[in-house]
């Protein structure tokens, strides 16, 4: 089993959900997150006073799947969530050693 | 004088209007503060209410606005805890009851030392802001407020002219900010650290209240629902507008964007500048010397960074500096055909500048006495109750560490219970 965790812009969330639908991906978990890579922030003006805001509001994703799918997620997401424009964010996966559907107490990748 | 319903029904109106500036100000000043100390800020207003109020009744409206105690320094204590409140102020010839008018310039008081709230932002002990304010109220307050709005006071005498508070309210609280700011310190990391402000549409919402709240400010200041309060409706409006398009204007060619804090903050500065002038000036001044608040503001809030005063919310840059633009600019523009009681004393009236002079003595004064007192009425409350809070307190932030309360819980993870 492996975990694929992706930062994506916000705004992709909606396509990249659909196409991991599509796949056959069945749940995933999605946190609100900030973040910058090389993609620079904004400035901010209040009475003058000017703030240089290097987060941007990113949205994390985390879904575990099977070892078999692993790869092909990573490339589902990557195609859903390119723009094209720096700030697209990244997609890696990380090795998953037990899981449990808390519902059933399935175990392994029954529980995906 | 006989009492006249409209009159009364109009002043006590109008004290209502101005007691609504500050829940106003508690919320264009919440909005501006860090999210961890939103609460802190608006209780010290609600509190300031409550304190201000209690101290007007006791003492401050007497030394405001009772018999000369001699030389136009200050009232006697004759009206304490509202004592004869069937007798009139001396000299003040009104058709409203005295009582009236008492509550309507209470609510004066209230909102001049609520004003200090914003300097102290994010590091101000509760306790210690309240004594602050009781004290100032009786010391720095209720003074200028007889030199220039009892006739007994000395600058009434001399002739100069406030309408609705440009020396006893904004000239006041800008010059006691600047000493409270000093006496406070900076917070920690300013300037350097991102303090931006946590929620403007409080803020925003805050300056639609303070500017409803103005009209009761200025044009119940004329005391009668007549003419006069009219015009200091009508140019309250223009000036509120023209202090928005004046800071807008110059904000967006200085850093290239035209902001909402700034427009809500222009308006503000313009009705400060008008606050002095209202009943003496007409239509088109009104517009001048709101714009000229809103320039001069927007210009005088960047001093802060440069002379380095942490005045957190810029009680100096616009009250203060609107303050003064409006009081002198009262010289200019004065005429008669709108105050028939000045005579001929405006600049543009063919007035000379006589009554500049004296519009300028005044702001000099007030500065000066504002200043002095405040600075040591802070000093006195830093050695007993204490001004500012222990720094851990303030990293961690007022509300929770002060209030033990927190203002915003919209996230799913709230770990809690009751009891231990």
């Amino acid at each position: 089993m492996k975990l694929v965790t992706a930062v994506i812009k916000p705004f992709k969330l909606d396509e990249v959900k659909s196409a991991l639908e599509s796949f056959g991906v069945q749940g995933l978990t999605v946190s609100e997150v900030s973040g910058y890579g090389r993609q620079k922030g904004h400035t901010e003006v209040y009475r003058g006073a000017e703030y240089t805001v290097d987060f941007v509001p990113k949205v994390r994703l985390d879904v575990v799947v099977a070892d078999d799918d692993a790869h092909d997620v990573v490339e589902v997401i990557t195609k859903a969530a390119s723009t094209g424009q720096i700030g697209d964010g990244k997609v890696w996966t990380t090795p998953v050693e037990e899981l449990v559907r808390v519902r059933t107490g399935e175990r392994g990748p029954d529980a995906i | 004088m006989q009492i006249d319903a409209g009159d009364t029904a109009w002043v006590l109106g109008s004290a209502a209007l101005v007691l609504f500036m500050t829940p106003g100000l508690a919320l264009f000043y919440g909005g501006m503060v860090r999210s961890n100390n939103v609460l802190s800020m608006m209780v010290q207003n609600l509190a300031t209410i409550a304190v201000v109020s209690v101290v007007w009744v006791v003492a401050a409206y007497s030394l405001a606005f009772g018999p000369d105690a001699g030389g136009g320094f200050i009232g006697t204590l004759h009206f304490a805890g509202f004592a004869h409140p069937e007798a009139p102020v001396p000299g003040l010839h009104l058709t409203v009851p005295p009582l009236a008018f008492a509550a309507f310039q209470m609510m004066f008081a209230v909102i001049t030392a609520a004003l200090l709230t914003g300097t102290g932002a994010d590091r101000m002990r509760f306790a210690g802001f309240l004594a602050f304010a009781a004290v100032w109220t009786l010391v720095v307050y209720a003074p200028i407020a007889h030199w220039v709005f009892s006739p007994g006071g000395w600058l009434a005498h001399r002739g100069v002219l406030d309408f609705a508070g440009g020396n006893v309210v904004e000239i006041d609280s800008g010059a006691s900010a600047l000493a409270l700011a000093w006496v406070l310190g900076p917070r920690r990391g300013w300037p350097r650290d991102a303090m931006a402000p946590h929620s403007l549409p409080l803020t925003v919402v805050g300056a639609g209240i303070l500017w409803f709240g103005w009209f009761g400010f200025n044009a119940g200041s004329a005391l009668a629902a007549n003419g006069l309060a009219a015009q200091a409706f009508v140019g309250t409006q223009l000036a509120a507008c023209a202090g928005l398009l004046g800071w807008v204007v110059v904000e967006k060619l200085r850093t290239g964007h035209a902001t909402t804090l700034g427009a809500a903050s222009g308006a503000v500065a313009g009705l400060v500048a008008i606050t002095p002038a209202c009943g003496f000036v007409n239509s088109l001044a009104a517009i001048v010397i709101g714009l000229a608040g809103g320039v001069v503001a927007v210009l005088a809030v960047g001093i802060k960074y440069r002379v380095r005063y942490d005045d957190s919310l810029d009680v100096v840059g616009v009250h203060g500096a609107g303050g003064v633009v409006g009081t002198l600019l009262v010289g200019v523009f004065a005429t008669q055909h709108v105050n028939s009681a000045i005579g001929s004393r405006g600049l543009f009236s063919g007035g000379g500048l006589d009554l500049l002079g004296e519009q300028a003595l005044a702001v000099v004064v007030t500065i000066a006495w504002a200043f002095v007192m405040t600075w040591l009425v802070a000093q006195v409350v830093q050695r007993t109750v204490g001004l500012r809070v222990s720094e851990s307190v303030e990293v961690e932030g007022l509300d929770t560490a002060v209030h033990a309360e927190s203002a915003y819980d919209f996230g799913n993870v709230r770990a809690g219970r009751i009891g231990a």
